[in-house]
Formats: structure tokens, sequence, C-alpha cells
């Protein structure tokens, strides 16, 4: 872990020794000289161990510059701070597929460093909103759930929202050992980025990635749980960074995995708080929204480019709260999300994917007639509002008690469970094309009354309900 | 347009995008200065001695202490001329297509490119001869910008009475040649196709008009239920996925507005794409012309700098008030104005300003009432009816209406379409709720309504009392059931599903139901209500509920929406009298001896 920075440019800059404080992860360095808002700074101990921080505020008189890896055994007097020029750059290139790095893009692997000499700053530009491409490529994941009413197109991000202890790896991971285009095309690349996860959940993607032959196609950044939580601030950029540069310089189709957001909101929570800022909700910085927004709108296509970045972020909710600042944030920028629900799962329901409050706001325009199959749509709203009064008879049934209800509400009970046990639960490794998912839709749907079905149109009925289900 | 002599100013300190600056003595409070060496575009906020605080409109790294500071001696300004139609600016006026053809796909900082493209020529028309005497507001001459907009160069409003010298023939004009030249008490002063004026100036007015006629959105739960009029101001607040943009897109698609101004104000770049690649194709139902001909759109996404978040509402605004001042009726959809906020707080809180509220400075409410005084009906300097609408979104952090953003902004607004997460899980489009929705315009505007429909008011207070009854009796579903209530009782819950299937879900995606016309919605709700009497007496008189709901006609209403469009109320109409006829069957059936 402790190669020499690969990213610092060596015997650059001016260094100055000592600081005036350091607190947490924050260190003042006074009397500072040409440096820059948001320039990187090398911080060497006694030890003579550099470590990378980057400025935070910068006056005339003093620089406050945040360390991504830690101020432990720092000290005032002996603390000496070069300041490296230039703002966090990594250099990119095709050969980091296949790699593993650390979550400051240092090789994990025992391998030099990948050789480029283009360098690209981690935050980005923001794509000129007249540039974009509207995503509309239809992915088939082979989840029913996702597939059928929730589904994923090239160049969207569509963040899972999970819980702690919900199999919100095992889905991810079948995800990317089954999406793929309809009519075939090339297969994607996958930039990882661990923030703060355990050891075995990395160790877990790159074995799935192995298994499935795609290793040489993923390239892994990992900051993992007992890495300094500052240096999580800087990994999923590094990871966009680099994912940018396959998408829209080497042509290919990127997945972005980012994962837990929890824990990047959580360090970020941590420097604004150390720094003495006004916090908002829950202790969040304010400017949450918009540093979110800075990772996830870093997804999509560009009119002219060949590629796409697909953007998949984990987060964890806290106690499940979906309107816990995180998952409302992110929410509020995706365009979409996939919720875990802990019930479906306590009822060995695997992928437990929650039925209404899952969304993919792209589905729209990828689904349909000359994309999948033109009853789509109209199956996909069907089975929501279905599923929506199979909600409510519920929680009647749970005041009344079932047998007080009338036959058709019982009906519809009934179609709840056969629509989460056999159209949401799936194998693992059963991977369902997106035919079979909208047939078995139909299936289900026919186990209700024809005309209580009042989102498909008569002509659809016709030739896709099933009498005598 | 020059720092103030001898002195050099230079950056002190930068804490993001707020920055410090000394040597500013001369300088003007909102003066816009250009920051660094590479020129990054800022206005300064504050001002202490020589000290000034500024806010940047670009990303400030690497820019460093000592960098210098240049004043422009004016403030953020927006051009003002033909052009403006059909464009795609960022929160300052960058026009965004314009940079993709410099500087490719992404966005880089400094950039300096004019709104409008200073070589582009227009037929101008004069209407005024040389030697007349105009006022400000007056208009001067036309360019036909696009088939939709005939643009009017008017005299500037801070120009007092003047005389025409000099008026240009009508020919091809370029946008910053002289067109005209006015003989003012102050000297001459020469008016080309292209004007300025600061945002955060409110356009004058002669003076405020009352709203009286209805903005039509084509979609049936505003126009009927809670209508919005040419001139008011609506906020459509909900939690994330609820349908705010799709609902604004919606408004800005089929509203009968001349002009549509749609700001994406800290929202998702996806959104303003669609936007940019809809709104050529879809053809304006009244005119038969692309949309995207009288429509300006304002992207200042998420992941571009705050501070220029914080202005494109100012921009967006400007804009329209243009228009408006040309006797035209505009819409402002602003998506979304939390965003807008709390770009307000980001800034606030990098300058150290004490925090009200949730973090927001105490300046919010302020700013809000700023915002959506901006909009209403009006008389012009020019003497003709103009008006803005604006309808503003609000993302309240965990879909919680009660937070200072959407209690702040309902005092401002009289118009409140409260989205409902719970409609949008079901998929129940627009999710808008009944019961907790609202409109202050309805008397305003009922005038025209009963003109298309003498029963209207009549109709929409049936129909909205069915639903709060409704609403009551689900109270008690959820604790014995609908089986067990009576028929009659029964009958509202059944009547208040065909409202919400058959007349308030109006799905964006559908072809014919997309939009629909007064008529069509009068119709709609006509067939509802006469369901609803029919059946009321015949449960009276005896008649199950359950024959009634059996019936073959009435299973098609639900869909009637979705089969006939604008053009084919006959056949609504038709259906009417089979389900009245169908319904008179089980009269007569009850009725035989
Ligand atoms: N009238 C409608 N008809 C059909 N679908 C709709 C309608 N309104 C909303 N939707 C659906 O709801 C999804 C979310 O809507 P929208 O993007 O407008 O939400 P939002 O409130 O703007 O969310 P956010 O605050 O996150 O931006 C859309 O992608 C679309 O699928
Ligand atoms: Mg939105």
């Amino acid at each position: 872990m402790n190669a020499s920075p690969r990213i610092s440019i060596p015997d650059k800059g001016l260094a100055y020794v000592g600081a005036a404080r350091i607190e947490g992860p924050l260190v003042v360095v006074e009397r500072v000289r040409d440096a820059g808002y948001d320039e990187m700074v090398e911080i060497t101990d006694p030890s003579g161990r550099p470590r990378l921080g980057r400025v935070l505020d910068i006056s005339e008189t003093r620089a406050i510059v945040q360390i991504l890896e830690g101020t432990s055994g720092l000290s005032h007097e002996t603390l000496r701070a070069r300041f490296l020029g230039e703002s966090f750059r990594l250099p990119v290139s095709r050969h980091m597929l296949g790699r593993t790095f650390d979550g400051l893009g240092r090789p994990l692997d025992g391998n030099p460093p990948p050789l480029s000499s283009d360098l690209r700053d981690v935050n980005g530009l923001p794509i000129n909103p007249h540039a974009r491409e509207y995503p509309r490529e239809f992915i088939q994941t082979g989840l029913s759930a996702i597939d059928g009413m929730n589904s994923l197109v090239r160049g969207q991000k569509l963040p899972i929202f999970s819980g702690n202890g919900l199999p919100h790896d095992r889905v991810c991971a079948q995800i990317i050992r089954q999406a793929r285009l309809l009519e075939g095309g090339e297969e994607f690349s996958i930039v990882f980025a661990a923030m703060g996860v355990k050891h075995d959940v990395a160790e877990f993607f790159i074995r799935n990635c192995e298994e499935s032959g795609a290793l040489s196609r993923v390239a892994a950044f990992l900051s993992l749980a007992d890495a300094p939580s500052v240096e999580r601030l800087l990994t999923p950029r590094l990871a966009l960074t680099l994912a940018e540069h396959l998408a829209f310089d080497c042509g290919q189709h990127v997945l972005v995995l980012l994962t837990d957001m929890t824990n990047y909101c959580e360090s970020l929570r941590e420097v604004g708080t150390i720094r003495g800022e006004i916090p908002g909700r829950k202790g969040y910085p304010g400017y949450l929204y918009s540093d979110l927004a800075s990772l996830y709108e870093r997804a999509g296509r560009i009119e002219g480019s060949p590629g796409s970045i697909t953007q998949m972020a984990i987060l964890t909710m806290p106690s499940d709260d979906i309107s816990h600042p995180v998952p409302d944030l992110t929410g509020y920028i995706t365009e979409g999300q996939i919720v875990l629900d802990r019930d479906l799962f306590q009822r060995g329901i695997y992928p437990p994917i929650a039925g209404l409050p899952s969304l993919s706001r792209l589905m729209k325009d990828g689904i349909g007639k000359g994309y999948t199959r033109e009853d789509h749509p109209a199956l996909a709203s069907q089975l929501f509002a279905c599923y929506a009064r199979v909600k409510r008879i519920r929680a009647l049934a749970d005041v009344i008690g079932e047998e007080a209800l009338g036959p058709l509400d019982r009906q519809v009970l009934k179609f709840g469970e056969t629509f989460e046990h056999r159209f949401l639960a799936q194998g693992e490794t059963e991977n369902r094309p997106i035919a079979t998912t909208l047939d078995l839709g139909w299936e289900i749907l026919s186990t209700l009354p024809r005309e209580e079905l009042h989102r498909v149109s008569a002509e659809l009925l016709s030739q896709h309900y099933q009498t005598g289900k | 347009m020059n720092p103030p002599p001898g002195r050099k100013a230079s950056v002190t300190r930068i804490n993001g995008p707020v920055v410090t600056a000394t040597g500013l003595a001369g300088a003007r409070m909102y003066e816009v200065v250009h920051v660094g060496e590479l020129g990054l575009v800022g206005e300064i906020v504050r001002l202490n001695g020589d000290q000034a605080t500024i806010q940047v409109y670009e990303n400030t790294t690497m820019l460093k202490p000592g960098a210098p500071v240049r004043c422009t001696g004016a403030p953020l300004s927006v051009w003002l001329g033909p052009g403006l139609i059909g464009n795609i600016y960022d929160g300052i006026q960058r026009p965004l297509p314009a940079i993709k053809a410099l500087h490719g796909s992404w966005l880089g900082r400094g950039e300096k490119i004019d709104p409008l493209d200073p070589a582009s020529r227009w037929t101008f028309e004069p209407v005024v001869t040389a030697g007349e005497t105009v006022s400000p507001g007056q208009t001067l001459g036309l360019v036909t910008e696009t088939p939709l907009v005939r643009h009017k160069i008017m005299v500037p409003p801070d120009i007092p009475a003047a005389a025409v010298r000099r008026i240009a023939g009508k020919g091809l004009h370029g946008l910053t040649e002289t067109v005209a030249i006015l003989d003012t008490a102050t000297g001459p002063r020469e008016i080309t196709l292209v004007q300025k004026w600061p945002v955060r100036v409110p356009r004058p007015i002669r003076e405020r008009r009352p709203v009286s006629q209805p903005l039509l959105t084509g979609q049936r739960i505003i126009d009927t239920f809670f209508p919005i009029g040419k001139g008011g101001c609506a906020a459509i607040p909900g939690g994330f996925g609820t349908g705010k943009t799709i609902t604004q897109h919606q408004l800005a698609k089929w509203s009968d507005a001349d002009i549509i101004v749609f700001i994406g104000c800290g929202e998702r770049g996806n959104e303003m794409t669609e936007v940019l690649r809809e709104f050529p194709k879809i053809l304006d139902p009244r005119s038969g012309r692309p949309l995207m001909e009288r429509t300006i759109l304002i992207a200042n996404t998420s992941n571009m700098p705050v501070a220029a978040r914080e202005a494109s509402i100012y921009t967006g605004i400007a804009l329209a008030e243009y228009y408006r001042d040309m006797g035209l009726d505009v819409a402002v959809f602003a998506d979304s104005t939390s965003r807008w906020a709390e770009a307000l707080r980001e800034l606030a809180a990098r300058l150290e300003e004490m925090p009200a509220e949730e973090g927001f400075p105490a300046t919010l409410p302020t700013r809000l009432a700023q915002f959506y005084e901006r909009g209403g009906a009006v008389t012009t300097l020019a003497g003709e009816p103009g008006s803005i609408s604006i309808v503003g979104a609000v993302s309240p952090p965990g879909g919680d209406f009660s937070e200072p953003v959407t209690q702040h902004t309902q005092r401002f607004i009289r118009c409140f379409w409260a989205l409902d997460t719970e409609l949008a899980n079901a998929r129940h489009y627009p999710s808008i709720h009944w019961i907790r929705s609202y409109s202050d315009y309805v008397g305003a505007i009922s005038g025209w309504w009963k003109k298309q429909n003498p029963d209207w008011t009549e109709l929409r207070t049936e129909a909205l009392t069915l639903l709060q009854r409704e609403d009551r009796l689900q109270q008690i579903v959820k604790l014995i059931g609908a089986d067990a209530l009576p028929d009659a009782q029964q009958l509202i819950l059944f009547i208040a599903e065909l409202l919400k299937d058959g007349f308030l879900a109006q799905n964006a995606f559908d072809e014919k139901d997309q939009f629909c016309s007064p008529a069509r919605q009068a119709a709609l709700l006509q067939v509802i209500s006469q369901v609803y009497r029919k059946s009321r007496s015949l449960i009276e008189a005896g008649v199950a509920l359950g024959r009634i709901r059996e019936l073959p006609a009435l299973r098609r209403l639900i869909h009637v929406k979705t089969i006939y469009g604008n053009e084919e109320i006959a056949q609504i109409t038709a259906l009417s009298q089979q389900i009245q006829a169908e319904l008179d069957g089980l009269v007569a059936e009850r009725g035989a001896p």
C-alpha cells in the first residue's frame, strides 16, 4: 500500500516545514506562497512516508489542507508540506483494465503503475447538456423485477438502495454477470470503486468477475474499511475519471459500480464537521446534494461518441430509512432507484426488489415497440397498479382478517403471492430473457379478472390475457 | 470597464466558489468581475472598504491568492434580442451550442461567448417614422424571430420620452447595427437589435392586472381541478420521482402560452437533453409549429457551478420579462427552486452568514417572494396586456412539506399541486394529490370556463366533493373493508375510482391523451357525472350496485380517454348515451312488474 505515490510529480513545488494546527484530517500550513485552491499537497512525516492531501481553503496567510491518508503520527514541528503545483490528477489508460488499485490510484496488485502520460483532473468537467445523447438502449439484466418493471438503459445512473445485511452485493454481481444488450454487441468494461467496504466485499466482486471471465475487463479502486476515511472522497472520482477515458476516448461501454455511497457521505460529513461548517440534515453538509451530483452526473452518453457510462451506486440506508439524506439526495439526482426490501428478503425472496418504490425513469424510452416488445409499457404499468392494490388489501387484511375480505380482494392477495414468488423471485444463476419475463407477467396478471386490468387496452388484453388461469 | 485607476485588484482568499479580493475600492455591489488568469466570471456580493467578496460562477480549482481581478463596470446582465428563442444557455446566459461548437462536449472554464451571435442578421421592419415621439416600451420595429414569434424591438425602459431622429428602413440588419437613433433629453441614443438588462432588476411595467384567463395546460387535474391563470404562480412540490419534471415538461409542451422559458436549475443533464431532442419534433396543437420555436432553455445542471445555479433563476425570469413586454403570455418553469435555495444556502455558508432555519439564509423568504413577484398579469409600458406565469418545482428533503422552502413558497403562490409518493408508487400519474392540492384562481377564471360549459363549476364541485367523501370513507374501509358498506357508499367509492382512473390519471406518454382539450375534459367529466347521478337514483330505487358495475358500456369508460382524442368528442357523447341507455335498462328491469 505504501509504494511512493505514483501520482505526485517528484521535485516539484515548494516545501514548507511545520504546521500551525492539525485537527482530524486537516492540517493548517502558514505563510504559503503561490499555492492554489484544490492543489495537491504531499505531506511527509518524520519517518519520511509521504501522504497526499489537497487544499480546501487558501488565503495569503494560510492553507487548509485535507490529508487524504490520515494525520496520525504527524507533528507540528516536523511535518513537511510540499505543494505540487496542480490539482489531483490520475494517469489514465485502457491498460488499467484488469488491474487493482488502492483508493488513491496506486497499484495494489504488485505490478508497476500503468504507463500513461495522459493525466486527468479527477474532478472532471461537466458534460455540456447540449452535447449529451439521450440514453435509450435497453440492457437486459436477466432479472424480471428490473427488466420487466424498472428497466435499465445504457448510460443510465440507477443506484441500489439497500440495507445492512441485504443481498445487494449478490444482486449487483448477478447484474454484472448477466447484463447485455438485446442485439448482443460488445461487453461492458467494468470500473469498480469500493469505499469503506470490508475486504471480503471487494473480494466477492473480484472473484465474481473472475469466475465469469470478466476480470480482464475490470479495473478496481479499493478504499477499504481500514483505509483512512478521507481517502474515500477521492476514490469514486478516480473511478469515474478512468471510466470517462474508457467511454469517451476509447469508445467502450463502461459499467461503473460505486459501493458504498453511505460510507462516502459519512467521510464528507466528517470533514465538514471538523471544519466547523454549518451542518444540514442529520449533520451532513449543506452541499451534499451538489457533491453527490458531481459524481452521479458523470454518467451518460455523448453525442457522436460510441461509448457510454452506466452507473450503479450501492448505498445502505441507515435503519432502512429511504428518507435519510443519503438515499433521499441520491434519489433526487439519479435516474431512478432499485430498492431492496427487508420484508421480501426475510420471506426468502431473492432478489428482494421492492415492487413499488423502485423506479427507472429512463425506462419509458428504452422499452416498447422497436425496443423490447409492444406490450411492455402497459404490462409494467398494470403490474405496478395491481401490486399497489395488493399492498392496500394486505393492510386491510391485517386489520379485519383475511376471512373477512371479499372474494375479489382475496383473489388480489393471491395474485400478490404469485407475483412475489414467481415474478420477483428467481435463482441467482437464472438469466431470464425479456420475452420470458413479459410472458410470465401476463401469465400472472391472468390470475385476475380481465375487467380489473384497467391499464391495458382491450387489444393487448385480447392478445395476451390467458383465460382460465 | 477598468479597475479603479492606480490600484491593482487581486485575490486574497479562495474558499470554493467564494473568493475574497482586495484593491476594489471603486467597485459596485453586483458588479461582474473577471477573476484570475482564466478570467473566471464572478459577481461582487459584498463590499467592505476596498475588500470585496466575489461569488464565482466557475470552478476555482488552482486559483491562487494574488491572482488579478478585473472589474467590468457592469452588473450581471442578459442580452435581449432576436435569437434567444430555440437557444439553450447556462445560468449566466452563455450559449451552450456555441460553446460546444467551439470547444467540444465538455464545459471548460473562462468561457466568454456572446449570448447572441453578433454576426447574425435579421430582417427589421420599422413601425415608426422619423420625427415621431416615442415612449419607453414602445415598438420601433419588428423582427420575425421564428415563425411563431414576432419579436418587437422596443424603446428600452430606461429611455424617457424621445423623438425618433432616424429609423432604418425594412431590410437585413446585423444584431449590433444601429437601427434607430432617438433624441432624448440627455442626448442621442443608438438602438440596436440587441439590448442589455441587469438580471436582478425587474423590468418596469405600467401596472398589474388581475388574473382572468386560464393558462390552459391540457392536463385534466390542473385545468379542471386546480387551474392556474395566465400571470399566476404555482408550486409543484414532491419527493424524488413523483413527477415534478414530467409535469413541468407536459406544461411546457401543451400550455397555451406564447413563450416558454424552462429553467433546469440544479437538475439532471439528460432531462435538458430530452427537451432539446423532443421539442423540435413536437408540434404545438394550436399553431402546428415545432414547440422549439417558442421555447428558451436555461440549463445549469446539478454538476455545473453552484453560483451560476443561483443566477440561473434571474437569467430566466429576465428573459421572460422581455417577451412579456412585447405583450406576450410567457410561462416560466423552474426545476427545481429547492436547488436554487440550496445554492443560496451554500453560498451564504461560505460567506459565513448567520443561518436561519435549516441552514438557509434569513433572506430566503424575501428572495422567494422577489422571484414569484416577477410573475403576474400586467399592462406593459406600451399599454398592452402581457403576463408571466411561474411554475416552480419544490424538492423537499424526505418528501416532507413542512421544510422551509415549501413552507415559504406557499406564502407567495396561489396554486399548489402537491405530489404524492404513494400515488407515484402505484404509478398513478400525474400523482397530484386531489385532496392536498389547491388553486386560488378558480374564481378568477371560472368565467372563461362557463363560456365553454355552463355547468363547469357545478361539475367540478361535484367531482371534488365526491373525492373528498371517498377519502373519508377510505378511513372506514381501512377498518372494516369496503364490502361492509351500504351500496350508496360503495357507489361513492366506485365513482371515485372512475374519476381517478378515467379522468385524473393522464399518461404523459400516451399519444391520444397527453394533451386534453378543454372540451374533451368537460365531456369526460360530464359522462362520469351522469353515471353518478343516474346510479344514485337507481340505488335509491333498490337496484344493486353490482348490476351497475357489470354494465358493458361502463367498463369502457375508463379507457375512453385513451381511445377517443380531442377530435372525437362525438364518440364520447355517443358512449355516454349508450351508458344512459344501459342504466335506463336497469330501471326498466326493476320497474317491470
Ligand atoms: N404524467 C406522467 N405520465 C407518465 N409517467 C409519469 C408522469 N409523471 C411522472 N411519471 C413517471 O415518473 C417518473 C419520475 O418523474 P419525474 O422525473 O418528473 O420526477 P421528479 O419529481 O422530477 O423527481 P426528481 O425530484 O428526482 O427530479 C418519470 O420518469 C415517469 O416514469
Ligand atoms: Mg425532476
